[in-house]
């Protein structure tokens, strides 16, 4: 991972949000209160255009750069939790490099951990960790297998789906759809679609 | 949509410019980041500092001023504001016995005031605010929302802070007032946040929700519109059974308005309110009705009791100078 694929990332992430407007804002309105498509818009336009800024950079300093921006662009629930992944995982490419499959899958599963510490969530709770920690989990054991980048992609971007489904029957004990009860049953959470999103388009970029 | 707008990115920066404006004398405004501060600067008291998203003034700037808030910190509509806003402000408002944040309990709101107060050079300290008794099975949850309620907690807990008081002084009677509070809210239309366009929630002209968050976020359940009589009734049982209040309790009633339903609604809700909280024991010895805690263009109201002590009473009561509260200054 170098910085110009962080930065590749970046714009295929704000492609797949921008192409799901109308999905994510009206799982937001089903359960929400309507600001996710919008936030997740001003984030990644915020981060597209950093990118003269970020490219000489080195990858841990991008993410964390990515991870401050997001702090302060975005705002509600997301905001804090998706610095707190970029800057988690900037923590652990600083700490243990840059080289291998497995130092990506440990940044990724250490970007998820923040998010749960930060969320104070765990999985089951009708969030985005419902995509985030069995996508984390597969991609640490897919890398001590040595498989290869694209069958991780693969692999990754299937177990992000199924993880997002998977929020449909869930009852909501974080985030905005707590108070809702039984009334989240039947609604994906905008959040875990999101995040499915994110994973499938930087996914794809992998050949 | 049909509403005062040029252009739905300036709503936020031309409402908050018009707002400093307007109290040009109580307030001052800074732009990018957000943030409002009292026009003097208070020397030698806790600075307190509220924030959240917008859509809901005069929450939280309207409330700025002598007797209340030092700072307050508006993000976007109805999204919880940066920890960036956070620091800014206390750094500008901060008068040497450390900061109290009012926040509000929605995940968002407490995440970026965390990482704000993990971040901050001063001493910090926190109070939640939790009065939305429509929420069921609070402890299996994030927990109850905090709505209308928290104007009471950031009354009581400014004027405390005026005399001096210590921060965990302050924390301590925010966080009593907050424990004595329940609200319940009733949505009988949507609102329409601008950068959407369109409304929240669906909701057909024989229905009403109730139970509705200050975002147009679902509540309880959907129910038929009915009289006003048996819609109070049902708010005002569900305050009791949050607060169980002894007979003989004295009490603020506070009706809020969410930002199109007019006064004349509200007051009658506060006439059948009152009766129905008597009839239960409980004197209403202090009122406020009005918008305090809106939710952009909803109609609709909710009903906050806050069941009083003397000193609860004795900061309710002392003077306060604000944009949207003021009085005995």
């Amino acid at each position: 991972m170098n910085s110009s694929f962080i930065l590749t990332s970046a714009d295929a992430i704000q492609d797949a949000i921008l192409q799901h407007e109308s999905e994510l804002e009206s799982l937001d309105r089903a359960i929400g209160d309507g600001d996710h498509y919008i936030n997740m818009k001003r984030g990644a336009q915020a981060i597209v255009e950093m990118q003269p800024e970020l490219a000489a950079l080195t990858p841990d300093a991008v993410l964390n750069k990515i991870g401050m921006k997001l702090l302060s662009t975005i705002g509600g629930a997301s905001g804090p939790l998706l610095a707190s992944f970029f800057m988690g995982m900037a923590k652990v490419i600083k700490e243990k490099g840059n080289t291998s499959i497995t130092s990506y899958a440990s940044a990724f599963s250490a970007g998820v951990d923040t998010i749960r510490q930060r969320g104070k969530a765990d999985l089951g709770e009708k969030t985005m960790l419902d995509v985030l920690i069995p996508v984390a989990n597969q991609f640490t054991a897919l890398a001590a297998q040595n498989a290869s980048a694209k069958e991780i992609s693969t692999a990754l971007k299937l177990t992000a789906e199924q993880g997002m489904l998977s929020t449909k029957d869930l009852i909501a004990t974080k985030g905005r759809a707590a108070g809702l009860g039984e009334r989240a049953i039947g609604h994906i959470d905008p959040g875990a679609k999101s995040c499915q999103l994110m994973i499938e388009a930087v996914c794809n970029l992998i050949q | 949509m049909k509403k005062f707008i040029n252009k739905t990115d300036d709503i936020l920066t031309e409402s908050l410019s018009g707002f400093a404006l307007a109290h040009h004398d109580l307030v001052s405004l800074n732009l990018n980041p957000n943030y409002l501060t009292r026009k003097q600067k208070a020397t030698s008291k806790v600075a307190i500092i509220s924030g959240g998203g917008s859509g809901h003034e005069p929450l939280h700037a309207g409330y700025i001023g002598y007797g209340m808030l030092d700072a307050a910190c508006p993000g976007h509509v109805f999204t919880s504001p940066t920890p960036d806003q956070m620091l800014a402000a206390a750094e500008a408002v901060h008068a040497d016995k450390g900061i109290l944040f009012i926040v509000k309990n929605y995940a968002g709101d407490v995440m970026n005031f965390e990482m704000a107060a993990e971040m901050l050079p001063f001493e910090s300290a926190t109070v939640l605010t939790s009065d939305d008794c429509a929420v069921i099975n609070s402890t299996y949850t994030t927990g109850r929302r905090g709505v209308a309620g928290t104007v009471i907690v950031e009354k009581c807990v400014g004027s405390l802070a005026e005399t001096g008081a210590d921060l965990q002084a302050c924390k301590a009677l925010g966080d009593k007032v907050n424990s004595r509070i329940a609200s319940m809210g009733v949505a009988l239309t949507s609102c329409t946040v601008p950068a959407a366009g369109r409304p929240t929630f669906d909701i057909d002209d024989t229905e009403l929700e109730m139970g509705v968050g200050i975002h147009g976020e679902p509540g309880r359940r959907r129910e038929t519109m009915r009289e006003a009589d048996t819609i109070v009734t049902d708010v005002v049982t569900a305050i009791l059974d949050a607060l169980k209040p002894a007979s003989g309790s004295e009490a603020l009633l506070l009706i809020n308005g969410f930002g199109a339903t007019p006064l004349m609604e509200l007051y009658l809700i506060y006439n059948t309110a009152t009766r129905l909280f008597n009839e239960h024991g409980i004197k209403i010895s202090r009122s406020l009705v009005g918008n305090y805690t809106t939710a952009l263009d909803m109609a609709g109201a909710s009903v906050t009791l806050c069941l009083l002590d003397d000193e609860i009473k004795q900061h309710w009561d002392s003077p306060v100078h604000t944009a949207a509260l003021r009085w005995g200054a």
